[in-house]
């Protein structure tokens, strides 16, 4: 066996992909363009004209941009997270298919994690380029960028896919989308400073892995100092990756080869 | 010859649920050896086992000379399989399906390519390579998953339930290429709750029911030890059946009242027949036939198979 199994399945879910990959794509450049469009034409001049210094001595938009890049990624993280593991467990089993060839548990989840990783690199490299070409930001830090947006994705996976291989039924997922990812999504500071946040529930902010990675783009794209050291929120955001990694093994043996 | 698969006191367990219950079997290199039983009897919970997917409670088990549990990865390259669910990628072409699979196996796209040729071939479905699974019948289906469990030229081949809810047709059809891979000397497990294709495809096999082996041997064998001879089917209206019981039961030492219908079991029809007109029973449909599996398995059982 030269190549690593997990590469095999990296290998399927890409020729899985090729199916529908224009849509995939099309849409990827229509969200950012929609996002810059409604915040930066629309919100970003009211919330200019009443803050003429800017916030973090920015535009509106400037400051924005590398926020609602990272937070893309987690939708997207949590996304491949979500639908995809459901599809291969519960509605087309070909997961379950998989696990009769050589390929274990292991090498399955390494893949899964390792494609959808790329996923979120994918969607991530597109958005950088939109906030290039909208002059937002010089296309280098954009594309610096992408590398705490792709850390965040990947934590988002390993995290939706430990919730799901949990899941009784799926009717689990609608509400994890509703009350984890959507208040990850705007109350982590991509879309304001998490100051502007009660006292008590700014420790609960700082917890996820979205206000790390916006934190981070956000000094490569504004040049702001973070509040927290860059190399303590890497390793914050690595640490998920493992950390919820590790924890999909057991339940996904249970479900897949009880 | 010599022992593919040796199962001594295998056992599954389910939390408390005993699937299956210290059964012993040995499976002969070219043989195809079934394992026939309602649902729920622990058959698919059987293949699971030999197939590496699913763990061992007890007792032990060797597949080509190998411990799943040890060598599981290394057992499964060797090993094909047709689950009971088709679990193919709907929206992917057939050819598709194959080359991602055959991948798994770390054989080379040319290698594949060849492979896919051969195999769409025999399972006559050349033309269908390039159209999406979803366009394809039940029966189709079932047979780019046969193709699917050869890609890799398995030493042994594990079929559960290979055709479980298709049409008569179709099930011939599949039955003709598994006759013919059996010729080609392919050692076949399966696994079946129907006595034809069990009858079809076995040369031995186990009779199955809640989790233990209740018997086993050629389905000639089996007939001629649990069920010799023939059968009287009788039908009666609803409800003439149980105030018949009695004078039925007169007929022959063997019978069997069902809920539809009586079962004469006699080694002459022809006599039985008529010794049913004149002790003046009057059944709406007589039917005379040869004893089958079913009537094995209801005589071991009590119960019939499919419900």
């Amino acid at each position: 066996m030269a190549t690593p199994l997990s590469l095999r399945v990296f290998e399927a879910e890409a020729r899985v992909y090729r199916r529908t990959w224009r849509g995939s794509v099309v849409s990827s450049f229509l969200n950012p363009i929609l996002y810059m469009f409604a915040m930066g034409v629309g919100l970003g001049t009211i919330v200019d004209a009443n803050l003429p210094g800017g916030i973090d001595g920015v535009s509106y938009l400037t400051f924005l941009a590398p926020g609602i890049l990272v937070a893309t990624a987690l939708n997207t993280g949590a996304s491949e997270g979500a639908w995809k593991v459901m599809g291969g467990i519960v509605w087309a089993k070909t997961w379950h298919a998989r696990l009769a060839t050589p390929i274990g548990i292991e090498g399955l989840l390494v893949g899964h994690l390792f494609w959808s990783t790329f996923r979120v690199f994918m969607v991530s490299v597109i958005f950088a380029g939109v906030i290039a070409a909208f002059r937002v930001a010089p296309l280098f830090e954009s594309l610096l960028a992408v590398g705490p947006a792709v850390l965040v994705g990947s934590a988002m996976v390993a995290a939706t896919t430990a919730f799901t291989v949990r899941l009784k039924e799926m009717s689990g997922l609608p509400m994890f989308f509703r009350f984890v990812v959507l208040p990850m999504f705007l109350f982590s500071g991509a879309f304001f400073p998490i100051s502007q946040l009660p006292n008590w529930l700014q420790p609960v902010a700082l917890a996820t892995p979205v206000y790390h990675g916006v934190e981070l783009a956000r000094a490569i794209v504004v040049g702001t100092s973070p509040a927290v050291a860059w190399w303590v929120s890497v390793l914050y955001l690595v640490g998920w990756i493992i950390g919820f990694g590790v924890l999909c093994v057991k339940p996904l043996r249970r479900k897949l080869t009880p | 010859m010599e022992a593919l698969i040796q199962a001594v006191g295998l056992t599954k367990n389910f939390g408390d649920i005993v699937a299956v219950d210290g059964i012993d079997f040995v499976v002969a290199e070219g043989e195809s050896f079934g394992f026939l039983g309602p649902n729920g009897a622990g058959k698919t919970s059987t293949m699971k086992m030999i197939g590496a997917t699913s763990p061992i409670s007890g007792g032990s088990l060797s597949v080509l000379g190998l411990d799943p549990t040890e060598d599981g990865p290394t057992l499964r390259s060797r090993l094909g399989v047709v689950p009971q669910e088709n679990n193919l990628d709907e929206e992917l072409s057939v050819h598709d399906n194959l080359m991602m699979y055959g991948r798994y196996f770390d054989m080379s796209r040319a290698e594949i390519r060849d492979r896919i040729d051969e195999l769409l071939e025999f399972v006559q479905l050349t033309e269908k390579r390039d159209a999406k699974i979803q366009a394809l019948s039940g029966g189709m289906k079932r047979r780019v998953v046969i193709a699917r469990g050869l890609i890799h030229d398995p030493d042994l081949f594990i079929l559960d339930e290979p055709t479980t809810g298709l049409d008569p047709q179709a099930r011939h059809v599949l039955w003709d290429r598994l006759y013919r891979l059996k010729q080609q000397g392919v050692t076949l497990i399966i696994t079946t709750h129907y006595m034809d294709e069990a009858e079809q495809l076995c040369d031995r096999l186990v009779v199955m029911d809640k989790g233990r082996i209740v018997a086993e041997g050629s389905p000639s064998s089996l007939i001629d030890e649990y069920a010799p001879g023939e059968v009287v089917e009788l039908r009666f209206p609803v409800g003439v059946l149980e105030t018949l019981s009695g004078q039925i039961e007169d007929l022959a030492p063997r019978t069997e009242l069902l809920a539809d219908r009586a079962l004469i079991y006699t080694q002459d029809a022809e006599s039985t027949i008529s010794a049913v007109t004149s002790n003046g029973l009057e059944p709406e449909t007589v039917l005379a036939r040869r004893s089958t599996l079913e009537d094995v398995f209801l005589r071991l059982t009590g119960r019939s198979l499919v419900e």
